[in-house]
């Protein structure tokens, strides 16, 4: 099997396990006990929670630990929403979001606030002028994401974290796509609220992180005990924060010439299909991405048909279109950069990661190239 | 039901084979359309274009008729694998049928001749099923003219 979903998620590394391992067999205590036992598993969450910090570039205290990058996206929206509703209930994201976001931006929206979704140019890219014009005096929260999971372009945070400090708006940032890809810490942003997962840079799934900067107010979503100072109410699922941390240090430790691996063989995969596939299109390919990620369009042919004839040649690739899990519509994404409903329908995506190497680019351009072959063949469009 | 493959039929929804929620016949109709392709103007007595708005699949379906019977029919499909897979099963079930047997043909009975279908693919097994029945109705429309010419 050659795996080209990274974006999905990350397969464990295996020195994760093992760190893992020891709290899921004989060491299982609580935490919050006030025993011996309970005590290790503390000490267990605070060093990995201080591993962690040190990897993003902040303080131990600024990282609460949750379920996934979904509930921290949550947990930044609503409960800055929240807190801050005295001050004005309008929000700023962007129409290329995560569901994460996007979905809870509509259902803050059914509570009664007033969001606004930036629209991106054709590269991908969230018009900072649209941004600075949709600030107001009722804005307290933008929230962008650094680096899309459909295209990999990196989106100009800074620029934007520029925009907010100077109003005192809060930024928040979902780096889930990012985090172990970029060389620029996520602490160093310049945001106050960011969002990570550890299941895409090779930890457990079932565990996240919000960067909370230090002295940024916010509400809590999930209520219960005094868990991850009042954020997040909930015994803390031990093995899965030592496994993220032991993931994190890794990935984090040798991030930049794994990116500059995997940037090559991203860049030899598109330069062969361009060659050999004809009528096709690189999404973004003009604009800064993450190294791993690739976002390809095929004139004529379904996107969900070639990740199935891919599957049935022994690689795994995933869909621009969500039409897999039950939605029709093509990828809000690649819409949002004009691309023709049938060019979105039309697109696929393909995300490396620590395990491909020249051979699986290789092979996946000639099994893409029959694939798509096939499919053109069947094809009632041109 | 089924004219062509002799392999064994799962169970309605059975998840088999390499991806989890299609069936065997589906993959194998997927991976072998049957009649594959456009007949020739001259072999047209009938022409069916359907398109599925709430998804971008679009199909082109032809038959051609003798004595009342479907003599050649053949597609092209633009959707996902659920489009090709029960436009290609849906051929084949008509193939060599008459033309009012044809016409009777479900949406139900392609996917019960696929071994099932998700649940959320439900409405591209339409899109085939939909195209005969256009191309039908074209023959119709064909044979009146003619008639009306002699």
């Amino acid at each position: 099997m050659i795996y080209l979903d990274h974006n999905a998620t990350t397969p464990l590394g295996p020195e994760a396990l093992e760190a893992m391992l020891p709290w899921l067999g004989e060491r299982w205590g609580n935490p919050s006990s006030p025993h011996r036992f309970g005590h290790e598993a503390r000490v267990a969450v605070e060093g990995a929670r201080e591993r962690i910090a040190a990897c993003i570039g902040c303080r131990p205290s600024e990282i609460v630990f949750c379920g996934s990058g979904t509930e921290s996206d949550n947990l930044a929206l609503r409960g800055t929403a929240h807190a801050l509703r005295p001050k004005g209930s309008h929000i700023v994201t962007t129409a290329i979001e995560h569901h994460a976001v996007l979905h809870t931006c509509r259902a803050l929206e059914a509570e009664g606030f007033r969001v606004t979704y930036l629209p991106v140019d054709a590269g991908g890219v969230v018009d900072l002028d649209a941004l600075e014009v949709s600030l107001g005096p009722e804005t307290t929260l933008v929230s962008v994401m650094h680096a899309n999971n459909d295209t990999g372009v990196v989106q100009p945070v800074e620029e934007i974290a520029t925009l907010t400090r100077e109003r005192g708006i809060r930024l928040h940032v979902d780096a889930v796509q990012t985090a172990g890809k970029l060389a620029r810490r996520p602490g160093d942003l310049g945001a106050d609220l960011v969002t990570f997962s550890a299941h895409k840079l090779y930890g457990p799934k079932g565990v996240g992180a919000l960067y909370v900067r230090e002295g940024t107010l916010l509400t809590p979503v999930t209520t219960g005990g005094g868990h991850e100072r009042g954020l997040r109410a909930g015994t803390e699922n031990v093995a899965g924060i030592v496994g993220f941390a032991e993931a994190a240090a890794r990935t984090f430790d040798g991030l930049e010439a794994e990116g500059r691996r995997v940037g090559a063989l991203r860049d030899r995969l598109e330069r062969q299909l361009l060659e050999a596939v004809p009528r096709v299109k690189v999404n973004g390919a003009g604009s800064t991405r993450v190294p791993n990620t690739s976002s390809l369009s095929f004139q004529g042919i379904d996107g969900e048909s070639i990740v199935l004839g891919l599957d049935l040649r022994g690689i795994c690739a995933s869909t621009g279109s969500a039409c897999s899990t039950g939605e029709p519509e093509p990828s809000h994404v690649l819409l949002a950069m004009g691309l023709s409903r049938r060019e979105a329908q039309g697109s696929i995506r393909l995300s490396l990661g620590r395990a491909t190497h020249d051979e699986d680019v290789d092979a996946t351009v000639v099994a893409l190239a029959e694939t798509v072959q096939q499919l053109r063949r069947i094809s009632s469009v041109r | 039901m089924t004219n062509a493959p002799d392999e064994p039929k799962p169970a309605a929804g059975t998840p088999t084979g390499p991806v989890l929620f299609y069936t065997e016949t589906l993959l194998e109709h997927f991976r072998n359309p049957r009649n594959v392709g456009e007949l020739a103007e001259a072999d047209t007595d009938g022409f069916g274009l359907v398109g599925d708005p709430s998804c971008g699949d679009q199909m082109k379906l032809w038959i051609a008729v003798r004595g009342g019977r479907i003599a050649k029919i053949a597609f092209q499909s633009f959707g996902c694998p659920g489009a090709i897979a029960t436009s290609s099963m849906l051929t084949e079930l008509a193939d060599g049928k008459s033309v009012e047997e044809a016409r009777r043909i479900t949406d139900d009975d392609v996917i019960e001749a696929l071994g099932g279908i998700p649940e959320n693919k439900k409405h591209c097994s339409l899109l085939g099923v939909q195209a005969l029945q256009v191309a039908i109705e074209d023959w119709e429309r064909r044979q009146e003219v003619k008639a009306a010419r002699s």
